[in-house]
């Protein structure tokens, strides 16, 4: 096991692997977001409240997931990165950042959309857009932070710590933020707390979660590659790769 | 002298002492103590002269108010924590010295709550009076104050650690450090509002407790990492 | 007491560029350790990883034949490190600046020791000003007056000759000679030529890190 991680941790060794992992990722992600947005769009029932315009929760809610999740990824990684000095958890983590920040905003931009039929009005403090909002300055924080040193190790370390930090208080902001949402409006209708859903309408949202997981993970070993490529340039066996040495 | 002898005061010592240095080289620099409680009093002043004197808005509006300027206030004090030590090389002898790290910056920490964040919860009722906050609820102000801008302090200086080596670390400090506030702002403002309403506080005030011991055992080991890594360029 | 230093493998690289490399050092009591190179040769950095300050490093560092990973109490506890910046406050007097740094280091409060301190650094008469108001050479004698107060063994000083006057250069030589013939242990840079003797050695850094050369 141990040897594995370490193994897993030697650029070489995780470009190579990766170079047979990542096309399966990416034909799953096709594959599932293809279904999952044809099921969701054309198939699924309509919304007895909402009619049609529901069907945005298929792009709403996975990026939702995805935005949280990417963060606890990036702060497993740095924890990773700080305790056993891997760094290809760092490079994974630098890559990963403004993956995050961009599904934050789709969540948020889809959101906004959605508030136009359902409240009448592009923006509205709702406990979910809010907290996302929150997410979304926390990477950006993470961010410039990195951007923001001239030694790259630093640069690493401090972004790895910002966001062990920001991991930490992430539910404590969620639910603060809960809190104070059902303290201020508490009749307003929300659209993330629902009566369940027929299985027609959640199935085809599984299949997208799972979609967007997958892209995830695949542009994430693409980029990490490129990465290694660009840290590791004055290493022999990157050398090697590019035919400079033999 | 000897060429070598055991340190036998133990972290005791070295916490005090760097206490008294601090509130000494504060009240020397008594500008720097005032300088957030001004910046207090005239963001308070701006808003009835920017939406309205009318009394009864800025009664409701009142504890958001004055949160968010203390908030402001104790941020804009944030940048100058672990700044001057650094750039005169003091820093790296904190970090070397033989001493636990996260105790020292600790008590650096509460240098700038006895000096910012106190001064600022006690000069909130004054300023309460002015956006005429509803009676009964200037002690849960004060109190909702003091307690989470201790909270405010912890977290800040995590921000103010990491970013001690950057050049223009300020506005960066503000980005990473603000949202990081909210949970504070949300239950320190609620308390104000609860009272106001005749609400039990004790929540809210348990709450802010509650942030403050999470902070008090997380923070210092957070600011202890970011400086070393600070003081590596 | 033993007292040994060791540094293997050492390589650091900064900006793309490497600093040193394969540096292999051996630092034992009674030396001094003249650290040589131009500028930007990483002299400093090579200090401040011999300090523990630095982290961003290949190789392994050995204080006592144990890696110092396990052993930085011990080590901080024997270390007295004096950087580029003197890390005297300026609103504080010297008196106060020492009285900080005798805490830090775990001495007890002792201020007949704090004046006698800044008496050797001949800056009687100066003790209760605000360092602010001392030139650069005196703070930086402030600086210099903690060798007299805190007892360490292995002293790392980096440029600590910058502003001093001549009297004070020849001073501070033969504290740094008398020191290493006790048992102490000084590695040390600096722009100054200092007069040869048995425990002088030098470390030279060059460009390209193809080095270490006694």
């Amino acid at each position: 096991m141990w040897a594995f991680i370490h193994k897993l941790g030697s650029p070489k060794w995780f470009y190579a692997i990766s170079a047979r992992l990542q096309p399966w990722f990416w034909v799953a992600a096709a594959v599932l977001i293809l279904v999952g947005s044809a099921w969701g769009l054309a198939f699924a029932p309509a919304d007895y409240q909402q009619g049609n315009s529901f069907r945005i929760i298929y792009v709403h809610v996975p990026a939702a997931f995805l935005a949280q999740s990417i963060f606890v990824s990036m702060a497993v990684a740095g924890f990773i990165f700080m305790v056993w000095k891997i760094k290809i958890a760092d490079m994974a983590a630098a890559m990963m950042a403004p993956l995050g920040a961009a599904m934050t905003f789709v969540a948020l931009f889809s959101g906004a959309v959605w508030g136009v039929p359902t409240w009448g009005t592009w923006w509205m403090w709702d406990a979910r857009l809010t907290s996302m909002l929150i997410l979304l300055f926390l990477y950006f924080g993470v961010i410039a932070l990195r951007g923001a040193f001239s030694s790259r190790d630093s640069a690493s370390r401090a972004a790895s710590v910002l966001a062990m930090v920001g991991v930490i208080n992430i539910p404590i902001i969620k639910y603060s933020v809960d809190w104070w949402y059902t303290l201020h409006q508490p009749a307003t209708f929300s659209v993330t707390s629902r009566p369940a859903m027929p299985v027609e309408m959640w199935a085809p949202l599984l299949i997208m979660v799972l979609g967007f997981y997958c892209f995830f993970i695949a542009l994430t070993l693409m980029r990490t590659r490129s990465e290694i490529l660009r840290r590791e340039a004055s290493k022999h066996w990157v050398r090697e790769l590019a035919g400079e040495v033999k | 002298m000897p060429l070598f002898r055991e340190p036998e005061g133990g972290a005791g010592v070295a916490i005090r002492a760097t206490l008294k240095r601090d509130l000494v080289l504060l009240m020397r620099r008594r500008s720097e103590v005032l300088n957030p409680l001004v910046f207090f009093a005239l963001v308070i002043t701006l808003f009835p002269i920017g939406i309205s004197p009318d009394p009864e808005l800025l009664a409701i509006i009142a504890p958001g108010l004055l949160w968010v300027a203390a908030l402001l206030a104790a941020l804009l004090s944030l940048d100058s924590l672990f700044r001057s030590d650094y750039d005169d090389g003091s820093l790296e002898q904190l970090l070397l010295s033989p001493q636990p790290l996260p105790a020292l910056a600790l008590a650096k920490v509460a240098v700038h709550w006895l000096l910012t964040g106190l001064p600022l919860a006690l000069m909130a009722p004054l300023l309460g009076i002015m956006l005429s906050l509803p009676a009964g609820s200037y002690v849960v102000l004060a109190l909702s104050l003091a307690l989470g801008s201790a909270s405010l302090s912890l977290i800040g200086a995590i921000g103010a650690a990491l970013t001690v080596g950057l050049s223009r670390g300020g506005v960066l400090l503000s980005l990473l450090v603000l949202p990081l506030y909210i949970p504070v702002l949300i239950f320190g403002a609620g308390a104000v509002q609860a009272a106001i309403l005749g609400d039990g506080v004790s929540a809210h005030l348990a709450i802010l407790g509650a942030l403050l011991a999470m902070a008090l055992s997380l923070a210092p080991w957070a600011i202890a990492a970011s400086l070393r890594i600070s003081i590596n360029g | 007491m033993s007292l040994r230093l060791q540094a293997r493998k050492l390589a650091c690289e900064r900006d793309d560029r490497w600093l040193f490399r394969e540096l292999d050092l051996d630092i034992h009591a009674g030396e001094i350790v003249r650290v040589e190179g131009p500028n930007g040769s990483g002299k400093t950095t090579l200090l401040k990883i011999l300090s523990g300050q630095l982290a961003d490093f290949q190789g392994e560092l050995y204080w006592n034949d144990h890696p110092m990973r396990r052993t930085r109490q011990d080590f901080l506890a024997n270390l007295l490190y004096l950087g580029h910046a003197p890390g005297v406050k300026a609103a504080l007097t010297p008196l106060e600046n020492l009285a900080w740094y005798q805490a830090l280091a775990g001495e007890s409060d002792d201020e007949t020791a704090r004046f006698a301190a800044l008496a050797a650094v001949g800056l009687v008469g100066f003790e209760d000003l605000p360092a602010g108001q001392l030139s650069a050479g005196q703070q930086r004698r402030v600086a210099l007056a903690r060798l007299e107060l805190i007892p360490r063994p292995l002293w790392v000083l980096d440029e600590p000759f910058t502003a001093i006057d001549r009297d004070g250069v020849a001073d501070l030589e033969s504290r740094l000679v008398a020191h290493a013939r006790r048992g102490g242990c000084v590695l040390v840079t600096t722009h100054h030529e200092l007069a040869d003797s048995p425990a002088l050695r030098r470390i030279r850094l060059g460009q390209g890190g193809d080095d270490a050369a006694r």
